[in-house]
Parts: structure tokens; sequence; C-alpha cells
């Protein structure tokens, strides 16, 4: 079944342009076919370090030059049992030589290192794609733990796919034969083997994993040595093996100029908030309680100690954001990260936030729900809970990244309506840009948003009392952006107190009275609207500027149903791109804009959330379109519903002065 | 791994700078005053509280009492949860925040630990504490953030109106228990002491003198000092503490604590506590004991066994009753080993948000 030369790899509906080169090798002649964009996809025991190997292979490809996304996706199980399917971890990578949106709809190519790999990935390999197994672990027994009677590698059941058996395992062993490893320890390196057959097979640049190697097992010298000839003989193998006859390469992606690096999104939000913290002048101070998949910004955030950054790991959610509360009290930029659920435990604690208006930002990496959910897929459904779950009349910034690297403009972004405005902003990640990683061009330093201009703390009293004695009053506001003045325990004089019990306007002592505080409910409310003054007109991108259907959407979903307006456009017809930065407050002209279109399109993944906020506020009858299977949206199915959109949309229909959506114009 | 040395910082003087934002408004605010007298800790605010309350006792004792700790009260902050007793911060003239019920400790943890400069003090009642907020109090305690807490123990909730409490007796019928709690309580000090608190104290409201003692201990004590204060709610838990305060039975059933002192208490010394069997203590009667075998206090040992021992002397309806300092030992402050790892991070390192950003393997594109 061995296939001796494949034909090129690429997506079957996409633009490949593929040109043959010849190169001999030790004797052997190969060839060279140019692609422009491959989608792979690893997938392993999670014992097999699957993510760790595509960590690898995107840092080379990032190197290389290539634009790439990536989409991790593991088990909940830290260890399921070896070998079954619940233990199947998975790492697609999709890159190009020119600019791309998403991780790939399907892998061209799927490496499968064991049967369980096999049976929960193989049906999203289009037929015809290549797929590479390690035939060593095709063993009755692992057979037998996936219900797989016969072997598909023998009963003819991969016949509609290029498929390449490789013993993966036996040839690591080989290799590793003097490395006086003991069986077990040496098998560990399949993973390099294997990554170091890929990289050859896409001309990959090896230094960097070599370095890579032996700075990760500094301490264990053997092991170094072992993975980094494990990885050598892949790329060896794959020079000298019969079994792949050619090779693939795809030219570095043009880029502006600057230094690049790959980032994830953790990454990105955790550098963003050292960011800002340096960039306001204001210590970081992040309480958190560890959940999947927000704990990597608490790893990362407390190896930045030397940023003065201070870590608190609390006890629950509740006394991580309350910790991260009383920082910012005392003049910090409090911070908390979590997931959905933590977030329903910090509601009442961002209530207080709202109340004593203060800065505070509280990052919310989305996972599936409800309850536990799916804690290692992705989901978009805390919007509302971000928006409205919370007791009263507390109304709250939510803004959302919509890449992995967007991530940090994002915290930059956070910490400034924070500060700006005294107010706790909630800041909408998602597990797949969390784990997703993409290029990103580092930015010059004095670029970035100088934030000290919005912390401004009072020194000195700010009103009189009645009979004319200078005083300070905690809740006197400033007129253009009705923050109210901050002055940080230990300032002479202006000492205060501040809670959760309703507040007189100005002076901020308790009061009862039924009128303040159905204006300090409107101030609240005013404060946060007043914000929209403060952002850009609403981002659209419609290159043709012509479209009537648009897709508007938030923050990871960017990247999807950006490639599917590609994919539209490239066919001839228009759509327009919105994708909200701010979801409260809305750009201040988004009502506008959505009514300049018949057909407004909203693809979410949760039942409808964005949905149902743009009707209730525009009363434009917005076409929700949903997916909630944990994983982003393909976007050859985004097109097709944007594509039916088109079709379905007919202006002759409209009434004059009324959009086909029903929005006034 | 770097050691940390166990130095704590003074209060009022960190040892390491506070953010220079902060650093900046502070000084350009202008001078604080440290000879306080009881008048400038009282605000303009009415004080709400029940006639009678035990709180009011409280409130003046602790206005009495700060002064003389030298500390501006800029530089003090009061930190708590709802409650009667949480009302505390709206008359004190001082940085308050009266937050949500039960996190007082949290929110004070994240202050103290970034502000080192600060007297922080949370104040809190029996449920406040040890219901909702029981996982944010053992948790301050086991950390020694360098703060302060005042448990006002009334063993009732007074603000919803008298319901039965964690600290509540068996038995007790209030308005959810109309036959009797069921629930058996907390001993805070026991609970404390379990927590590895490395100050433990208990006082009573009417009592100015020990009161004040306990408290001037527990804020010149660097880490976390709790101190359990029993307090009359004479609304809905009236006379809760009688047997203590009542001089002819206060006498019989508490037992001071004084460092050094032997464990002799009640009418004319005559009962006594000793070690009993098991390494726990027991009460006996003076003359039959020989005088070595009556325990001395020592508040200051390691082991919180023995401090722990004396907290289950008392019983639920109070009798044997220790009274003072149970425990106060030293070690390392969180904050003040937080603050530490930052500095070694910062003789480690340098701050280059640059290096940092472009940190990791990167590539160039050239234009
Ligand atoms: C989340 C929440 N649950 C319940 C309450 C109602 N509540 C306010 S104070 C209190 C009990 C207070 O008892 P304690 O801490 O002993 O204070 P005391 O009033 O006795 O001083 C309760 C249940 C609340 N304010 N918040
Ligand atoms: S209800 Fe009790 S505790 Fe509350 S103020 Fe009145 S007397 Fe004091
Ligand atoms: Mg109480």
């Amino acid at each position: 079944m061995t296939a001796s030369t494949p034909p090129p790899i690429g997506a079957p509906n996409d633009e490949v342009s593929a040109t043959a080169a010849h190169a001999a090798t030790g004797g052997l002649v190969k060839s060279v076919v140019a692609l422009d964009r491959v989608v792979i996809r690893l997938a392993g025991d999670s014992g097999d370090g699957m993510q760790l190997t595509g960590n690898r292979f995107t840092s080379e490809t990032a190197s290389f030059g290539n634009d790439l996304s990536t989409l991790p996706n593991f088990p909940a199980e830290i260890r399921a049992p070896t070998g079954t399917l619940p233990g199947v971890s998975s790492f697609q990578l999709h890159f190009a030589d020119h600019d791309i949106m998403t991780p790939g709809d399907a892998p061209d190519v799927l490496v499968a290192m064991n049967p369980a790999a096999l049976k929960s990935n193989l049906s999203d390999l289009p037929g015809g794609g290549l797929l590479i197994v390690d035939s060593d672990e095709f063993t009755p027994r692992n057979l037998a733990k996936v219900g797989y009677a016969t072997s598909p590698l023998e009963d003819g059941s991969l016949e509609g796919w290029q498929t390449v058996p490789v013993p993966l395992t036996s040839m690591t062993l080989d290799a590793l034969a003097d490395s006086g490893l003991g069986k077990k320890e040496a098998e560990r390196s399949k993973n390099m083997f294997t990554l170091g057959l890929l990289s050859w097979m896409y001309h990959r640049p090896t230094e960097g994993t070599v370095r890579f190697l032996e700075r990760q097992f500094r301490r264990k010298p053997e092991i170094a040595a072992a993975n980094i000839a494990a990885f050598r003989a892949g790329y060896n193998y794959g020079e000298t093996t019969e079994a792949f006859a050619v090779s693939y390469e795809i030219k570095p992606a043009p880029m502006d100029a600057g230094t690049y690096r790959n980032i994830s999104g953790n990454q990105a939000l955790s550098l963003g908030i050292v960011a800002a913290g340096l960039r306001s002048g204001l210590p970081i101070f992040l309480g958190a309680y560890p959940i999947t998949p927000a704990s990597d910004i608490l790893h990362e955030l407390s190896k930045h100690k030397v940023f003065g950054v201070r870590t608190f790991q609390a006890e629950d959610e509740i006394a991580g954001i309350g910790a991260a509360l009383g920082a910012s009290f005392g003049g910090a930029l409090g911070v908390t990260t979590t997931s959905g659920p933590g977030v329903a435990l910090k509601a009442e604690t961002i209530g207080l936030a709202v109340m004593t208006e203060l800065p505070l930002l509280i990052i919310d990496v989305q996972r599936g729900g409800p309850s536990t959910g799916l804690p290692t897929k992705t989901e978009q459904s805390d919007l509302l809970q971000a928006m409205f779950g919370r007791n009263g009349e507390a109304p709250l910034p939510v803004i959302a990244p919509r890449s992995p690297g967007d991530c940090f403009d994002a915290a930059i972004e956070a910490a400034r309506i924070a500060l700006t405005y005294r107010t706790p902003v909630m800041l909408l990640s998602d597990g797949y840009l969390a784990n997703g990683a993409e290029p990103w061009a580092v930015p010059d330093v004095d670029s970035l948003p100088d934030l000290t201009g919005a912390v401004g703390f009072a020194t000195g009293p700010n009103a009189a009392s009645t009979d004319g004695t200078p005083e300070f009053h905690p809740y006197q506001r400033d007129p253009e952006t009705l923050a109210r003045a901050w002055a940080v325990p230990g300032t002479a004089g202006l000492q205060h107190r501040i809670g959760g019990l309703e507040k007189a306007d100005g002076n901020g002592n308790i009061s009862y009275d039924p009128a303040n505080h159905d204006f300090m409910v409107r101030t609240r409310q005013a404060k946060i609207d007043g914000i929209a003054a403060s952002i850009g007109p609403t981002d659209v991108e419609d290159p043709d500027g012509d479209a009537s259907v648009a897709v508007i959407g938030w923050g990871s979903t960017y990247g999807p149903i950006g490639a599917a307006c590609r994919r539209i456009r490239a066919s001839g017809r228009s759509v327009a791109q919105i994708h909200l930065r701010h979801i409260n407050p809305f750009p201040a002209d988004l009502g506008e804009v959505l009514a300049r279109y018949d057909r407004v399109i909203c693809p979410e993944m949760n039942l409808g959330q964005l949905a149902l906020l743009l009707r209730a506020k525009f009363l434009v009858d917005v076409q929700s379109h949903t997916q909630v299977s944990g994983m982003p949206f393909r976007s050859a199915e985004l097109a097709a519903v944007i594509q039916d959109a088109i079709d379905s949309t007919s202006t002759d229909a409209v009434p004059a002065g009324t959009a086909a959506n029903g929005a006034m114009q | 791994m770097t050691t940390l040395d166990t130095h704590v910082h003074d209060l009022g003087m960190p040892g390491n700078p506070i953010s220079a934002a902060v650093a900046a408004s502070v000084a350009e605010s202008g001078e604080k005053k440290t000879d306080l007298k009881a008048k400038d800790l009282k605000t303009d605010q009415e004080v709400r509280w029940c006639p009678g309350c035990g709180d009011y006792v409280i409130l003046n004792a602790v206005q009495s009492f700060l002064p003389s700790l030298g500390i501006a009260r800029e530089d003090m902050v009061i930190v708590s949860g709802i409650g009667c007793s949480s009302r505390f911060p709206y008359y004190m003239n001082t940085y308050g925040m009266h937050s949500i019920h039960g996190r007082a400790p949290a929110i004070a943890t994240g202050l103290a630990a970034s502000r080192p400069d600060l007297s922080v003090w949370v104040v809190t009642g029996d449920g406040d504490s040890l219901s909702i907020g029981g996982n944010h109090l053992i948790h301050a305690l086991r950390r020694n953030v360098n703060m302060t807490i005042l448990l006002f123990n009334n063993r009732i909730y007074g603000l919803t109106k008298g319901q039965y409490s964690p600290t509540s007796e068996v038995g007790k019928v209030t308005k959810s228990t109309p036959m009797g709690s069921i629930d058996a309580p907390f001993n805070p000090i026991s609970l404390a002491l379990g927590a590895d608190a490395t100050f433990v104290g208990r006082a009573m409201d009417s009592d100015r003198k020990g009161l004040t003692d306990v408290l001037r201990q527990a804020a010149e004590h660097k880490g976390t000092s709790l101190v359990e204060i029993y307090q009359n709610c004479n609304i809905f838990n009236d006379g809760a503490f009688e047997l203590l305060k009542d001089p002819n039975t206060g006498t019989q059933w508490s037992i001071p604590l004084e460092h050094g002192k032997p464990l002799v208490f009640g009418p004319d010394g005559a009962a006594c506590v000793v070690r009993d069997d098991f390494g726990g203590l027991r009460i006996a009667e003076t003359n039959q004991v020989a005088a070595e075998d009556i325990v001395i206090h020592d508040a200051t040992r390691e082991n919180p066994a023995y401090a722990f021992a004396l907290s289950r002397l008392s019983s639920q309806d109070l009798r044997y009753t220790p009274m003072g300092v149970f425990r106060s030992v030293q070690k390392p402050t969180y904050d003040g080993m937080m603050t530490e790892q930052l500095d070694v991070a910062r003789v480690q390192g340098t701050a280059d948000l640059q290096g940092l950003l472009g940190g990791g393997e990167t590539w160039t594109v050239d234009a």
C-alpha cells in the first residue's frame, strides 16, 4: 500500500500551485514540489508528546517565515489509559506562503501514532490525503483497545488515502541502540523521530529544535542527546527512504518588515498585562485560582517578578479577585484570570468593583459550558454572563481579542479602559485563542499606548464641606469620563471609606436616599456607555465596497469568518466583515453600520448571545448562525452560510427607507 | 532556589519601595500626623449600632489605643465584610473598605501583600469569618500575611436579625432554630490554631484593659494576628458572655493568660491548669497538685499543640475560658517573602520589556 510518488498535497478546494523540481539525494532521485499551503495534523496518545512535537514544528515553521495558525486539541484527562480513544491528543498546524486566518478546516496530512489516533481522526482527513502511521503500534492488543477487529493497515479500509505505514517506534529504538537508554525511555523519543521526518518532508530548519532540546534537557544530557539523535535519524530516514519520494517546499509568506515571534494567546495576554503595568506605571497584582484554559497566564506572569509583577495563587476564585481588588484599592493594577466557572464565583466581587469604581481586569478564557462542561474545548458562551451575570444594575465594559497575537493589544486596551474610567473590565478570550498560536510582530515598546495619564491619583482635597473646609470626595467625578477620584491609602489627609453600600453622589457616604440611588445607578451606566467616545468607529472590512450582506462576529471567530469572507470574495461576490473588539459599549456607529446591509449574519460559538444583544439594542433582524461543538468554525461551512444569504437576498423587495433587516435607515 | 531571610518589614517602613506612582502621590500629599488623639480617629458618620451594643465599647477601645502605636491614620486601612460589626470602618477616620460578606481577609491579603508599608486591619463577625468566609480566614492565617483580624464574636447573626451562627451553642433557640440548634459550634481559637496562626488572642468587649492589651500585642505582631473579641449583641443574644462578665462568676470561669505566669485562676487562685496524661491540659484544684506541675503560660511555643490544648479547656457554655494571648510566634510573613522574591528577581535580572516581548525564538523580515 506504500505510495511511491504521492501527488502534491493541498486542500482540494483551494488554489494549489504545485511545481515539481528534482533533487538528487544519496543516489535516490527525489522530487521537490512547491505548495502554497499545507495543513498537518499530528495525533497520538497524550503520553506521546504530540503537543510538544506540534509546538516544535510550529517554531521551525515560524522561523522559516511562513504564516501559520495552530489548533491544539487535547483531552481533559491528564493521562487517560494509554492507547484509548479518550487519551488521544492532537495538534493541527496550517502554514502557508501567504497570509492565512485559520488553522485549516481539515488536514492534508495526518500523522497517527497509534490505532486510537487513527480511529478518532481519520474521518477528518479528506479522501486522497496523506496518512502516515506508526505501524509498530498496530498490535492486536492496541487494535482491540479501540475496537478494530482487523488491522486497518491490512484490511484495505485505508485505500481511499495515501497511506504510508512507517515503523516509527522500532526505527527510533534502532537509532538509539547505543544511547544507553532503556527501551521504554528510548521509545519516548519517537515523537522527535517523527518531527525529524516531517522536518525533512517540509524543508524545515532544524537548528532551533536542536537548540531547544539541549536547553530543555540541560540537566539530563543523555536525554537531550537521545532526542537529538532520534530527530536526526527521522530527518535522515526521510532523505534516504523510498517510502517518501517527494518533499515539499512552502515559501516564506510576505510579511511586513520587522521582528517576529510565534505566540499563543495566553502568552500574548500575559505579555500585554506586563506591558500595561509598565506603561501605566502601576505594579501588576494577579490574584488567580488555577483553571483550564487560563492557568498558563498565572504560570507566565509568575515568571515576571523582575517587572514588579506580584502573583497570588488564591484559595479560590473569590479570593483571587478579592485580593486583586484589594491591591487595586492600594494603587496596583489588579488582575484576575479565570474561565467561566470562575467568573460565576467572582460575580459578587465584580459587583463590589463596579460599586467601588476601582480599576480591575477580569480575564475570562472561555471554555465549553455549562458547569464543568468541556474544560479543554473552546466556546464563546460566557458573553451574557460577562454582560449581565451580577445582581443589580452592574454594567461593565466587555472586550474581546480576535487572534492569539491580538490578546496582547486587547490586554492593554482593557487596562486603558479600567484605569481611565475606574472600572472593572471583562476581557473574553477563549480556549482556541489561548492555546492557538500565530506569528506576531514584536512591537516597539515606545509605540505602545502611554497609560500614565489614565492613572492620576488624587493628592489633595477636591471638594469642600458645607462650611467651606476642603474635603476629599471619593465620588467626585471627572466631568468628561465620569471616573471618580482615586486616592490610595497612605495619601495624607484623603482617608475615606468605600464599600458595597450605595454611596451618596460626591462625598461617598452611605446613602439610602431613593433619588440618589436612581442617580447613581444611571451615572454608573452612563460612565460605561461613555466609553464609546474613546473607541474608534466599527471595524468593517468590505474591500469591494458594495456588499449587501455583512457578517458580524466577536472574539476568536475573526479568523474563520475572515477566511470564509475571502472565499466568497474569491468567487466574485461581495461580503462585509464586521468584527467587534468592544462589545460593551458597542462602537457608537454600530447601529448605523448595521443598517447599511440587507442581511446581517452573526456566527457564534454559542446559541446566539451577541445576536441577542444586537437585536435588543438595534432592532436589527440579525441572522444567528451557531455552533457549540467545542471546536472553531470551519471556514468552508461559514462560506456556505454566507453564500446562501447572498443568494437569498433580494433588494427589490425592500421598501424604500428600510433595510431588508428591518432597521430604519 | 533562593533562600529568603526572615526579615519582616516594620509598619510604615517598607524594606522595598512601593510603586513610584504611589510613592509620588503620597509624597505630594504632604505631612502625615502620627501624634493622634482618639478623636482624630472618629468620623462624622452617625454610628448606627443598637444602643447598648458591645460594638460601641470595642470602637472606643480601638480609637483610644490606636494612637499609641504611632501610626498615621492615613497609613491604616480597615477592611470589613458584612454584618453589624463590619460597619466598623465607617466610624474610623482611616482608609477603609466595607466589602462583601466573608471576603475581607482575601481583599486585605491583596492590599497587604502589595502595600507592605500599610497597617492593614480586618474587622469581621462570627458569621462573616467562620461561615461564608471560613475559607479565606484559614488561608489568611496559614499564609501569615501581615494584618490584624478582629473577629467580633456575638455568637449570633446580628444584621440579619438573629439566626444562629457557627459559634452558637448546640441547643440554641433562634429564629431559624425554633427547636434548638443542632450544629456543633466552632471554637474560633482552636480553628485558628489548627490553621497554624502565628498570633491568636481573645478578649472581652467590656474589659478595656484586657482588650487593649491583646490588641496592642496583635498590632505589633508581624504576620496575621487573630483576636477573638467576645461582643454582646444586646438585641438578639443578650448576656451571651454574662458568665464571664459577672463579677461573681467571671473569676471562677475565666483563665487569664499571662506570658511567663503560672496558670492559676478562680477565687483565691483555687484552680489551676496542669498537663493531663494524653499530652493535653486539664483543670485541677491548686491545693491538690505540686506547684511545679502547674503550667507556666508560654505563648511563644513553636508547636501550636499547647495553645490548642488551652483553647480546648473551655466548653461551649464558656466555663474555663482562657482570655489573653494564646500564641505569639515569629514566622516569615507572606508579604515579606513576596517582596523578597521581587527583590531577588530584580537582582538576578533586568526589567527589559522590549527584551521580554522579543524573547524566545524570533526571526526578522527585511523591508
Ligand atoms: C452573600 C451574602 N449572603 C448573605 C448576606 C446576609 N447577611 C448579612 S450579615 C449576615 C450575617 C452576619 O453575621 P455576623 O458575621 O456574625 O455579623 P454580626 O451582624 O453578628 O456582627 C448575613 C447572613 C449578605 N449580605 N451577603
Ligand atoms: S443587632 Fe446586635 S450586634 Fe447588631 S447592632 Fe444591634 S446589638 Fe449590635
Ligand atoms: Mg455575629
